[in-house]
């Protein structure tokens, strides 16, 4: 496949801009229907209670209200919530769009109250009086495993929903030959995504046509319509599903939620448009969590710090029910526990369990940042251990360039990459040995200096559909049009990654033509092909390919009416810049004038089907691998425990780069979240279920004082696995930089003799063990 | 209770709830829907707004507070047609992806342009501490705001 460089590889500002700058973009909240009913949630306070009756009378004569709807009015007519994952033996407890009978979580939907307005129906809400009683709670993962504790779902006799164990190789041998074992307990605390905009959903049904229009903000608008369709009853091709502007997702927006079930079913009960806007206290109560895993490494290693085994054996907090992936995000820690080392043997065991709580599920990164952590940390435990640089340590295990592709002992083939080279060139960039003798000075003054290196692998551009519970295909439309403007429909669908650009600079390289005569039409799945959505960074690895093998066979067709026009055959046309050329008595036609003479069939060839369009659904042979380097280079106050970071710089390799502006803002944004676990974020739950940390108040998203300036450099090996060579580059930010800011930190308190510490890493905990 | 406010140069008046907040006010009563709601208690910043020529959440001001006022929303920034230095700044150093937070992070941003025309860096990290963006770990904000500061001191300059 060939491309131009003349938007490929370039920095071009995105065309997405112009409306988001001046406020003229669309989130759902912004589209306005006459006549539409606002929708408010009544939620549950408490994280275990029986139902005993719930009084509603108060709330439908309030004024403005049209109707107030509870689980007894959604039984058997609205489906239960969908788990999409599947595990050997998985309990998979019933989901109803609203409580009947029991909530077993603080926020868990009770009724729905429809009304003329949104301050209306908040207030009716309010009058909705529900008689509970009180159950006993169980917040702690760990001990809602024990035979004893009280349980979430009777029915299944266990908190236990799955067991899942993966690895291979000959653990105990290598546990046996080692000369030491490293071993540490450690906590991923939960977080919260924390969108921007908070979900929200608007649905009209049009009884006529019995069509449903249902805008979301959602990252999967075609999985979300096959869903919906079952949960509601009603055909897939008579619902719509729109997806306008989206402000964020980190992967809370690719899920199946209850109160889009709500909206669409009150809709074509009313024939009136409804709308449903959370609150930021329902998403960080409703909305679901990421991370939450407690468990136990083990690293088996010789003197020379030749690694030979791993062991994790964990404990995955589920929350009260499945959301859509919920159970298969720990199955991808399992997958990554190789990191980018050799380990001949690995072995992981996770128990899945139910707490009354929120559901856990695909938060940005998704169960790698959590296998990354784990063995990020023991490297440099294990360097403690040894007395070796954590740097050696690193080098010594990598595979060489020449062993790609790699095969870990979790059952994957990582595709292409040079450890090395990304690692040097960080070390270089911060200049590793200087560093060592400043922070060696540094300490000879008191002051706690601390440096930490992450190296990363991910598993990115999901992928094989062999993996994915729905598939990992993806799907693009490329439509010259008769003056020659060019259509393209994707089915992955960007909230911020900015692939009207990206895609309009593939596809304008292909075509020969300039970007602003590219129009990318995404998230809307009565005008778009069936697609897969945006997640596990594969908008670029897969949506992109799916494109670049639609505009092949755009060029192929055009090839074919171009020879046929200039009378000759098509081996001898080149096509270079928008033209084919090459034919004997010079002449040439451009793209734009083949477009207009495929839907205008006054000269074509005989068979030759009019018009010029193509449609290619690309299934990846394999996941891809991005990785790199991540240093941070940190100071703790003494006094207070406060850290600064005095550096971050971080070499990624996402394979070949479309626009490196926008890899560079992926990049920016996904160190600002995970150096947000490692210092500052945290969702907590009292003992009682109560979610304490309940508003942006109390949960620490960090502002712009509280972040560094990043220093970005790259390594490129670019990706056989798709013809773009590009390997994602979503999530790599999230993932390498946790371990990077922990291990700094960790590394400035060795004085004190710390050698781990849980994150997050706030001053308080830190003061207290250096008072300790 | 009857109220009249000015929004980007244009006057509404209208009868409403003393409860009924500046945000929706702005949103569906004028129907500027630029200005965001992302958490309704004043810390993400997403419904700045300048009132006065003061930057404000509008989230957490009532109507009846704004009864008289000036307010600027993100759609009045913009003038014949071109974009004010501070959009500029946003598309040319990436400063925005989902865009959510980015009218309020604008708007802010003008309110310290205003008092500060050409602040440092930490300056600005400080300034913009009401407003928080998920996305882009707020480098290219910084950015954005830093080449705003240059081009309207530039123009400040050319106009002396």
């Amino acid at each position: 496949m060939s491309f131009l460089a003349k938007y490929i590889g370039q920095k071009v500002k995105r065309t997405e801009d112009p409306r988001l700058v001046q406020g003229i973009g669309h989130y759902v909240d912004d589209i306005e229907i006459a006549g539409a009913l606002s929708v408010a949630i009544l939620r549950s306070p408490y994280a275990h209670a029986k139902i005993n009756s719930i009084s509603i009378d108060a709330a439908k004569n309030a004024p403005g209200v049209v109707a107030v709807y509870t689980g007894k009015d959604v039984e058997g007519k609205v489906g239960y919530v969908p788990c999409a994952a599947a595990l050997p033996e998985l309990k998979v407890p019933k989901y109803p769009v609203l409580a009947s009978g029991k909530v077993i979580f603080v926020g868990q939907p009770i009724a729905a109250v429809v009304a003329t307005d949104k301050y209306k129906a908040r207030d009716a809400a309010d009058l909705i009086e529900v008689d509970y009683e009180p159950l006993d709670v169980i917040t702690d993962a760990e001990k809602a495993a024990l035979p004893d504790s009280p349980l979430i779902h009777e029915e299944f006799g266990t908190n236990v929903a799955f067991v899942h164990n993966a690895g291979s190789g000959d653990v105990e041998a290598a546990f046996k030959q080692a000369d030491r074992v490293v071993t540490q307990r450690l906590n991923h605390q939960r977080l919260a995504p924390i969108a921007m905009e908070p979900r929200g959903v608007l649905a009209q049904y049009f009884p006529g046509e019995q069509q449903l229009n249902l805008w979301s903000s959602t990252q999967i608008p075609h999985l979300l319509r096959t869903q919906l369709a079952l949960m509601l009853g009603i055909p897939e091709n008579r619902l719509r599903v729109i997806t306008p502007e989206v402000g964020g997702g980190f992967g809370s927006k690719l899920n199946v939620y209850a109160e889009e079930a709500l909206a669409g079913w009150i809709s074509m009960r009313l024939n009136k448009p409804v709308k449903w806007i959370e609150s930021r206290r329902e998403n960080f109560q409703a909305t679901i969590h990421g991370r939450a895993q407690v468990g136990e490494v083990s690293v088996a290693v010789k003197n020379d710090g030749t690694l030979l085994g791993l062991k994790y054996d964990v404990t995955a907090d589920l929350g009260a029910y499945h959301q859509l992936l919920t159970p298969a995000i720990p199955t991808l820690t399992g997958l990554m526990l190789s990191g980018c080392y050799k380990i001949p043997a690995i072995q992981m065991t996770c128990k899945g369990v139910f707490t009354n709580k929120m559901a856990t599920d695909a938060y940005r990164g998704a169960g790698r940042p959590e296998a990354t952590y784990l063995v990020e940390r023991v490297m440099d435990l294990i360097a403690g251990e040894l007395n070796m640089d954590p740097v050696e340590l690193r080098r010594k295990n990598f595979p060489r360039p020449d062993e790609f592709p790699f095969a870990t002992a979790t059952g994957l083939f990582y595709d292409s990459g040079d450890y090395e080279r990304a690692l040097s060139k960080a070390l270089e960039i911060v200049d590793y040995k200087k560093l060592r003798e400043e922070q060696k000075a540094a300490r000879a003054q008191g002051r706690l200096m601390g440096v930490g290196v992450s190296t990363y692998v991910e598993i990115c551009a999901m992928g094989p559909s062999i993996a994915l519970p729905a598939g990992g295909w993806e799907s693009a439309t490329v439509r010259v049009e008769p003056t020659g403007k060019v259509t393209v429909l994707t089915g992955i669908s960007p909230h911020g990654q900015g692939e009207e650009t990206s895609f309009a600079q593939i596809v304008g390289d292909m075509l020969g033509v300039s970007i602003d005569d590219v129009l990318v039409i995404h998230g809307d799945t009565s005008i778009v092909q069936y697609g897969i959505g945006t997640f596990g960074s594969r908008g670029i690895a897969v949506g992109g390919a799916a494109l670049a093998f639609a505009t092949e066979k755009v060029v192929a067709k055009a090839r074919t009416l171009a020879a046929h026009l200039l009378g000759t055959s098509e081996a001898s046309l080149t096509f270079e810049n928008g033209r084919f050329v090459g034919a004997p008595d010079d002449r040439s036609v451009t793209i734009q004038e083949v477009a207009l003479a495929a839907y205008i069939p006054h000269n074509i060839p005989p068979d030759f089907e009019p018009g010029l369009v193509a449609t290619h659904f690309f299934e990846p042979k394999n996941f891809t691998f991005p990785n790199g380097t991540h240093v941070c280079v940190v100071e703790v106050d003494k006094e207070t425990g406060d850290v600064k970071i005095l550096r971050y710089v971080a070499v990624d390799d996402c394979g070949k780069q479309i626009n490196p502006l926008i890899v560079q803002g992926q990049v920016h944004g996904g160190i600002a979240q995970g150096l947000a676990q490692a210092l500052f974020e945290e969702v907590v739950y009292d003992e009682n279920g109560q979610l304490l940390t309940g508003e942006l108040m109390d949960y620490a998203v960090p502002k712009a004082h509280q972040l560094p300036r990043y220093e970005l450099d790259h390594t490129e090996t670019p990706t056989p696995v798709n013809p773009l060579g590009a390997k994602g580059v979503g999530e790599a930010g999230t993932i390498g930089s946790t371990p990077a800011v922990a291990n700094a930190v960790i590394d400035a308190l060795s004085p004190f003799g710390v050698k781990h510490v849980d994150l997050p890493l706030r001053p308080e905990k830190l003061w207290r063990l250096m008072k300790a | 209770m009857k109220i009249e406010i000015s929004i980007n140069g244009q006057r509404l008046e209208a009868d409403v709830e003393p409860r009924l907040l500046l945000v929706h006010f702005i949103r569906d009563l004028a129907g500027l829907t630029g200005t965001h709601i992302g958490c309704e208690t004043s810390i993400c910043g997403a419904c700045t707004a300048l009132m006065n020529g003061e930057a404000v959440k509008t989230c957490s001001i009532l109507a009846v507070q704004a009864d008289g006022a000036e307010i600027t929303t993100i759609e009045g920034l913009a003038k014949d047609g071109r974009l004010h230095p501070l959009q500029e700044g946003f598309w040319e150093c990436h400063g925005l992806q989902c865009g959510y937070c980015t009218p309020g992070m604008i708007m802010s941003a003008c309110g310290l342009l205003q008092e500060n025309p050409s602040p440092t860096e930490e300056q600005i990290r400080h300034g913009l501490e009401g407003n928080l963006c998920r996305c882009t770990g707020y480098q290219h904000i910084i950015d954005a705001v830093k080449y705003a500061a240059n081009k309207m001191g530039a123009q400040a300059a050319k106009a002396d």
